[in-house]
């Protein structure tokens, strides 16, 4: 009876290590939270030729955070931080939603796609300048990026003159808010963001050279990786991601919203990367930790809807989420609360075990490392 | 890596975004108003540029300033109370003739109003009022939010009446910025209704903040759809929060004006598009072109005439069917 127990544990605790266990597992007990107040929460039927669904609404109003918290991830892991994103991401949504608004005909698919285009280029370039103040001006990233997060806002209000600019674009409306092969499109969009970002970073060096400029910028300079262009690369990239997801968001309301587009989505954007498990200290990252971490943040949000957490103590209700969240997360306070050697002491409490197991479990979780 | 040269750098380069941002928020006429000149200088701070009712009033407030040869000093707070106090003190430190501003919040302007005080420059303010001593603001030109409520609740009633409905009633409800007057005197007033008259058959099954905006009244209205699908009535605190909702009760795969039927407050241009659409069933008008009203009173004001505590914005109500007719009118 003992052998398998030995192996069920070690297995555990393979899989409790798992940089991704955690937060998959707040996001399981939040979705599960939710079955008592809504009982067919995870029920999904066809509705009008598309999937329609608590979990469908999760990825569909998720999709921008994902996208958002993806580039960020990258700029975490060279070690910086970017808080633009949430003015590039209403920028870019102004930018579109006024060339589409001047349009004879605004269903045709040239001008949507090239109001698109504009959006996404000028999106690039808060990208190029964030990157040109981090990499070659030498200024910190929270203070660089700080500029396009204050100014740029004002910027998207001055395109959108102050006003809601609504538009009736059939095709633009498919990227946010429109569904394709039953599924919401924006699903689409984020899963070829993340495949393109997963291949390019894990299939090539540029992950590897990604982590060992966000390590040692100035040794991975000294080693022959041109650091500089490596950053300034990865705050393009993050605004291209962050123009994306503003995309979507004026998408799925057909209308720009200078002032309230991406309000504060920087910071969700930071909480999703750090419950991902990426290190703000930089030197490495987790693409499906952030994904995961973003939709723990969208589930969050959503949950605060359904359960009906009175208005005002919804941010309060959050804080306490995500402190559970960031507490779970940490190796110090899980070895001080579960026990010396995490599991172990749980295990030992649960059932006094033979004292063996732990010994052979232990290289065993080195090799599954 | 970083030196000292290069943070002095950032820190003026943020130093001279923010002030370029203030700039060009900046909406001052003639600049040099002041030297005995009688010119009225008058210092707006606006609450944020949140929904299209409120661009319609800034535009109201600027354009009435203009005709009425005021120097206008007008800033915008992006919904922050920080913002605004500081917007405030700015204008103090100018020694404007008349401050003016639409708060964020009820709460929290005790200090500013009594520097202003100290500074013997009347407050008015607009739209929106606050919980301070009488004494700290001569007047409040602006809307009767708890009376809009009481009107959206009567207008429900006739909406459910034309519509047929029998029995009880299950309703929803997307509230405005937490903390904001608007939100919280519309429910008041819905409630006051509510409790009086329709105390069996109405209850408000879910209540959330959409803070005023599309994107917000959409993703909770979804979420509402999903853990009560058998809402009937939507009362949202704006036209841009309904606006959202609609367009997630359709991907519900419902009807909005039919399955669900809405009232929604303000009145903007895309509100009553979707009205005349036959997606809303009822709006409660909250009249932002209150900017004449505004110099009137400031001209007053500030010849050292007493005004009434509360000057009301006219507004009336409208149902589905007047939508069309009243739709070429509407400006904002």
């Amino acid at each position: 009876m003992s052998t398998p127990s030995v192996a069920t544990t070690s297995r555990w605790r393979a899989l409790t290590h798992h940089n991704l266990f955690w937060p998959v597992a707040v996001l399981i007990a939040l979705l599960l939270v939710n079955v008592p107040f809504t009982p067919d929460f995870f029920a999904i039927k066809m509705t009008d030729g598309h999937l329609y669904g608590s979990l469908v609404s999760i990825v569909l109003f998720g999709s921008p955070l994902i996208l958002v918290a993806v580039g960020m991830t990258l700029v975490i892991a060279t070690g910086g931080i970017d808080l633009s994103v949430g003015a590039v991401v209403a920028i870019t949504g102004a930018l579109t939603c006024s060339y589409i608004s001047d349009q004879a005909d605004q269903n045709a698919l040239a001008g949507v796609f090239l109001a698109m285009g504009i959006g996404l280029v000028a999106a690039v370039v808060c990208g190029l300048w964030n990157g040109f103040l981090v990499a070659r001006m030498g200024i910190q990233p929270i203070i660089a990026t700080l500029i396009i997060m204050v100014a740029g806002r004002g910027v998207a209000q001055l395109i959108t003159d102050g006003q809601i600019i609504t538009i009736n674009s059939e095709p633009y409306k498919l990227i946010g808010g429109g569904y394709w092969l039953t599924l919401p499109f924006s699903i689409f969009v984020v899963a070829a963001v993340v495949a393109v970002t997963v291949a390019l970073t894990r299939r090539t060096a540029l992950g590897l050279l990604v982590e060992s400029v966000g390590g040692n910028a100035e040794a991975s300079r000294l080693v022959g990786i041109r650091s500089r262009r490596i950053k300034i690369m990865v705050y393009m990239f993050c605004a291209l991601c962050a123009g994306i997801a503003g995309l979507m968001i004026s998408s799925n309301t057909s209308a720009a919203d200078g002032n309230n587009a991406g309000l504060w989505i920087e910071l969700d954007a930071i909480l999703a990367v750090v419950i991902g498990g990426t290190s703000l200290l930089g030197g490495r990252f987790s693409i499906g930790g952030t994904v995961v971490g973003a939709l723990v943040i969208q589930t969050l949000t959503t949950t605060i809807y359904t359960i009906g957490v009175p208005t005002q103590t919804n941010l309060v209700f959050k804080a306490v989420v995500v402190i559970i969240v960031c507490l779970l997360q940490s190796p110090k306070f899980r070895a001080k609360v579960f026990g010396a050697n995490g599991p172990k002491g749980l295990r030992r409490a649960a059932a006094p075990a033979p004292a063996t197991p732990a010994a052979d479990a232990a290289p065993k979780m080195e090799v599954s490392r | 890596m970083l030196n000292r040269r290069n943070f002095l750098t950032a820190a003026i380069g943020v130093a001279a975004a923010g002030t370029l941002a203030a700039c060009a928020k900046e909406d001052g006429g003639t600049s040099g108003s002041s030297g005995g000149s009688k010119t009225i200088t008058l210092g707006f701070s606006q609450v944020g540029s949140e929904s299209g009712w409120r661009s319609a009033n800034t535009d109201s407030v600027k354009s009435a300033a203009k005709e009425a040869g005021y120097n206008l000093k007008f800033s915008d707070a992006q919904q922050k109370q920080e913002n605004q106090i500081s917007a405030i003190r700015s204008y103090i430190a100018q020694k404007v003739d008349v401050i003016a501003f639409s708060p964020v919040v009820v709460t929290g302007w005790d200090a500013i109003l009594n520097e202003a005080k100290a500074a013997k420059i009347p407050v008015v303010l607009t739209d929106r009022s606050v919980e301070s001593d009488e004494s700290l603001f001569v007047t409040l030109v602006g809307s009767d939010f708890t009376d809009e409520g009481r009107r959206a609740a009567k207008m429900l009633e006739k909406v459910l009446e034309k519509a047929g409905h029998k029995g009880p009633v299950k309703i929803a409800q997307l509230e405005g910025t937490t903390g904001a007057a608007p939100a919280i005197e519309r429910a008041k007033g819905f409630k006051e209704v509510m409790d009086a008259d329709h105390a069996d058959d109405w209850k408000i099954v879910v209540s959330q903040t959409g803070d005023f905006t599309r994107a917000g009244g959409k993703q909770v209205m979804a979420a509402f759809l999903q853990s009560n699908p058998d809402i009937d009535v939507l009362f949202a605190h704006n036209d841009d929060m309904g606006i959202g909702a609609i367009q997630a009760i359709e991907a519900a795969g419902k009807k909005p004006g039919k399955d669900i039927l809405i009232v929604t407050v303000d009145g903007v241009k895309d509100g009553f598009i979707a009205m005349s659409e036959g997606k809303i069933n009822a709006i409660v008008e909250c009249n932002p072109l209150l900017g004449p009203q505004l110099m009137e009173v400031v001209k007053k004001v500030h010849a050292g005439e007493t005004v009434e505590r509360w000057i009301k914005t006219e507004e009336s109500d409208f149902m589905q069917d007047q939508a069309k007719d009243a739709l070429p009118t509407r400006k904002y």
